[in-house]
């Protein structure tokens, strides 16, 4: 746990390592997000349960992504953000005082709305994260390329290309080379941002293949506007509204009968 | 909008963007047409044996015996003239005190002017000038001073309410009297210049690579070139890291506030400050101030250049990083990359077809600015420098030599081909630089976007 650990060594004792088991892998409490004054994830308490997949939906500017960007910190680009409340990743405060943040986005794995492989070969896209963290050795990086490569199934498509621009796939193959290229670091959560919106729907579905396949190995986090695809892919669901938690449950349980009546006019389509 | 009104305008916006088009192309043509044409006479033109003879004896090159053989038969096509001249100052004697006089001045003028057209005549001491041992190495030059010898310019300024008014008299009225009226030197020389400078088609592609002599009289523009090449080459070598440096710390790393936004403005105004102070500045700061060297030298001259380049580079890169998308970005962070790793391993790469659109613009502009190079780094005249002079030794440069020769050479007459040389080699290296940074371009830019 110390050498994988994003908080720097000093502050390792102040951690409670009692309670591991037990916590989730990300746990909010009364956790907020603020752009300048307007705050857009108003204190949600919500856990994400490892080895789950766990789907967040809600309309539009809810607040959804903003909640699954703050999990590695990619709200951290955007100037005048900031956060209150407390958002533990492993029992260790995300926004604490000496989180090193490059650690902490290693652990955790992210997949964007927009397919976006760097403009680099499809081998040096997959093999980019293991070099940050310091494989040079070329038979280890072939490795982890194959492995991660068969891991989003993308291995049998481009095993032949590797040397080729990554901008020269279809753009759903593009996604499940993102999505190797994250597992290449090996994290132990994925988050993804609407994952598939920018896909046709025979994409979308090996993506979701996908997503099952990895259920168990990884904890993952998907945002959907899709709710057919939540209710397809996830275990558990959490429904967002203008920055609120409205519900969250077991997927199933939430879309048959859910206990809010905004969450029940969302899954009928009477809003959003 | 009625329809055809739509039609007809879009029809007018065309039309006015052919028009525009063509002429760009056709002042293109004018422009490059007579550069190209008259500068290639500095490569190929009809080279006379007087040209073959210099080769020889100032840069070892041709066959000694072939030459000999034809300045053998050169000489024998010459013979004739000199005796004319020799029966004509022979006959001096004959003539009145007053007449003798202005005849030997007469045959002064003349024999001066044949040295001019065919080199020093023979049993002759060799002339210290490079310049006045030969005589004219290129035919439309040796025609032209054979204008020089069968007539002189005279200004008649007979109409005191005009300006004087340039007439060509016959030379041979110098002469009345005298054995050159009736021995038919005149016609002589006028009818046999083939054979006494025997022209040939000549291919002097050495112009390139030859240092010049006497003042570019002779020889080539290496140095000059050469001279530009340093120039160029040392300035990107400062502009280019600095200019991308200060790029990434704009975009990546600076904030919002009004020093960063005073800075913009300050690289906005270096952009538009005149050549000549730059040129001024690079005298005071880098040599006088800084002492870099301790007179004109490359260094100091690329410095100069490379500063004037500056903001047209951290102009370009900026606009390139900017370009980037914010995705790989996201992409680099989300993987664990810091910052200073996403810069060096996403965005520059992504930057780079960017980027080198700002060095080809600077390398073209610091290729042929003249003005910051006049106090910092050019002369007129100098020997090919060796990497390790660049230090402390001043160089010719193309753009100023072009400057120097059409401004302040004694003879420019003599040599507009050397000028019209430099300045196609100018065009043509400016434009090889630039091809080769597209051609750099397009690959990488292919190789990003698969």
């Amino acid at each position: 746990m110390t050498n994988d650990g994003f908080v720097s060594a000093d502050a390792i004792g102040a951690k409670d390592t009692g309670t591991e088991e037990s916590v989730p892998h990300v746990r909010a409490d009364g956790f907020s997000v603020f752009y300048g004054t307007n705050e857009a994830v108003r204190q949600v308490d919500m856990d994400i349960p490892t080895g789950m997949v766990t789907a967040i939906i809600g309309p539009s500017g809810c607040g959804k992504s903003t909640y699954l960007r703050a999990i590695n910190r990619m709200n951290d680009l955007i100037p005048e953000c900031h956060t209150k409340g407390s958002l533990r990743f492993d029992g260790q405060e995300v926004y604490g005082p000496q989180v090193d943040v490059v650690a902490l986005r290693r652990r955790v794995g992210m997949v964007f709305q927009k397919p976006n492989p760097f403009p680099k070969s499809i081998f040096d896209n997959v093999a980019y994260g293991p070099r940050l963290s310091g494989t040079r050795n070329s038979g280890k990086l072939a490795e982890v390329v194959e492995r991660s490569l068969r891991d989003a199934a993308l291995w049998d498509e481009v095993k032949d290309r590797l040397k080729e621009n990554a901008l020269g796939l279809s753009g759903g193959q593009q996604q499940r080379l993102c999505l190797a290229r994250s597992l290449a670091v090996k994290p132990e959560i994925l988050l993804m941002d609407e994952p598939t919106s920018a896909l046709d729907p025979k994409s979308t579905a090996r993506i979701e293949d996908l997503i099952a396949e990895l259920r168990g190995t990884y904890t993952i986090a998907i945002v959907t506007h899709n709710m057919q695809q939540a209710a397809r892919v996830s275990d558990f669901t959490a429904f967002f509204y203008e920055g609120l938690l409205i519900e969250f449950g077991e997927t199933k349980q939430l879309f048959t009968n859910p206990a809010e009546e905004q969450t029940e006019d969302y899954i009928r389509g009477r809003f959003g | 909008m009625q329809l055809s009104t739509r039609h007809v305008l879009d029809r007018a916006f065309s039309s006015l963007g052919i028009v525009a088009i063509a002429l760009m192309g056709a002042a293109l043509v004018l422009l490059l047409g007579p550069i190209v044409i008259r500068g290639s006479g500095a490569l190929v033109f009809r080279g006379t044996v007087e040209h073959r003879r210099l080769m020889l004896e100032l840069f070892q090159r041709g066959d000694a015996e072939e030459l000999d053989e034809e300045l053998a038969l050169a000489r024998k096509a010459r013979e004739p003239l000199y005796e004319k001249i020799a029966e004509c100052e022979a006959d001096l004697k004959s003539l009145g005190f007053a007449r003798r006089r202005e005849v030997r001045g007469a045959l002064h003028e003349l024999k001066e002017v044949m040295r001019e057209l065919l080199g020093p005549a023979p049993g002759t001491p060799k002339p210290v000038m490079p310049r006045d041992q030969y005589g004219q190495t290129r035919w439309e030059r040796a025609e032209l001073k054979l204008k020089d010898v069968l007539f002189i310019e005279k200004w008649d300024y007979s109409d005191p309410t005009q300006m004087g008014k340039k007439t060509l008299a016959p030379r041979i009225e110098d002469f009345k009297g005298t054995p050159l009226e009736t021995n038919g030197f005149f016609t002589y020389a006028e009818t046999h210049l083939d054979e006494m400078l025997r022209p040939n088609w000549t291919f002097y592609w050495q112009f390139l690579t030859d240092r010049s002599y006497d003042a570019h009289f002779f020889g080539g523009i290496w140095p000059e070139m050469l001279g530009t090449f340093y120039l160029t080459f040392g300035a990107m070598l400062f502009a280019l890291p600095l200019g991308v440096i200060a790029a990434v710390y704009l975009t990546e790393y600076a904030g919002a506030g009004p020093i960063i936004s005073g800075l913009r403005v300050c690289i906005s105004t270096l952009a538009g400050v005149p050549s000549i102070v730059f040129g001024l500045f690079g005298l005071a700061f880098f040599i006088n101030t800084l002492g870099v060297s301790s007179s004109k030298s490359v260094l100091a001259g690329s410095l100069t250049l490379g500063l004037l380049v500056l903001p047209t580079v951290i102009r370009a890169s900026e606009e390139a990083i900017r370009a980037v998308p914010k995705t790989y970005r996201e992409a680099a962070l989300s993987l664990g990359a810091g910052k200073w790793h996403t810069v060096m391993t996403v965005v520059l790469p992504a930057a780079l077809p960017g980027i080198l659109t700002g060095l080809v613009i600077s390398m073209g502009r610091a290729a042929g600015e003249t003005a910051p190079i006049i106090f910092t780094a050019a002369v007129s005249v100098g020997q090919p420098l060796k990497l390790g002079q660049v230090f402390s030794q001043p160089t010719p440069a193309l753009p100023w030599n072009i400057y120097n020769l059409c401004t302040e050479h004694e003879a420019v007459d003599e040599i507009r081909h050397v000028q019209y040389g430099m300045v196609f080699v100018l065009v043509g290296l400016v434009l090889l630089l630039n091809t080769a940074a597209i051609i750099l371009r397009a690959r990488i830019s292919k190789k990003l976007h698969g």
